[in-house]
């Protein structure tokens, strides 16, 4: 497990799954100022059944650098009471986590706003790259970037 | 000495995760390291064929293809993120 350290952020690069209600409980924990909590998690599809596995290849130090400084833009934007992201890499199997987002806030539009915009720019500007493995036993292509995730950015 | 690092299908193609090299005085952008890359041989050719696609980051920070390269360290040559 890697982290990176941002003032108000827990970041987190991981091969292992997260637990979302404990990640959830580590924002709130020892607090009552928070009036809204967004948590955000990115799955792996089966692609309608065709799919075995996801892999993550990612660059290390990169990513987590990365995904801080998109926290920091976050943090400087919504007045946020918590914030984590957490990125999982290796080999993912339909149904599994791959990603998680939490935003906490005094009201709900910024913790909303701020998961929003952490998941748009994480998936255009973090360093993690998904190649598919196939239920037949193939190794499938690299995913390719869609222009919907560059416009969807673009909006903030 | 320049430490190059690959990964995806820019790794796949270039058939090493990095590699540690000298790189010509002359060569001094983003964009000029790009062509010259694809200088380096038939591999290097074809892995940097689509060179406007490649994303590259400078000591683990994105940079443009007009950026200078200044005294990187460490660049890296990859596809479009499909993270998330």
């Amino acid at each position: 497990m890697q982290g990176r350290s941002v003032p108000g952020a827990t970041i987190r690069i991981q091969r292992d799954p997260f637990d979302v209600p404990a990640e959830t409980a580590r924002v709130t924990a020892g607090r009552a100022d928070i009036g809204g909590i967004v948590a955000f998690t990115g799955l792996c599809r089966d692609e309608g059944g065709r799919l075995r596995a996801l892999e993550l290849e990612h660059y290390p130090g990169m990513a987590e650098d990365e995904i801080g400084r998109v926290a920091q833009t976050a943090l400087a934007r919504w007045p946020l009471l918590g914030l984590t992201a957490i990125h999982r890499f290796g080999m993912i199997a339909p149904g599994e986590d791959i990603v998680l987002v939490i935003a906490a806030s005094a009201h709900r539009r910024a913790a909303f706003e701020a998961a929003d915009f952490m998941m748009d720019y994480l998936k255009t500007r973090a360093p993690f790259w998904k190649r598919e493995h196939l239920i037949d036993g193939t190794t499938g292509a690299w995913v390719e970037s869609k222009a919907e995730d560059d416009a969807a950015a673009a909006r903030w | 000495m320049t430490k190059l690092v690959y990964f995806a299908w820019v790794r796949e193609r270039v058939g090493k995760p990095d590699e540690t090299i000298d790189l010509p005085d002359s060569v001094t952008t983003v964009a000029a390291l790009l062509d010259w890359q694809k200088t380096r041989g038939e591999v290097y050719a074809h892995a940097f064929e689509h060179a406007s696609v490649i994303r590259v980051a400078l000591d683990k920070t994105h940079a443009g293809h007009d950026a200078a390269l200044g005294d990187a360290r460490e660049i890296a040559f990859f596809p479009p993120m499909t993270g998330g």
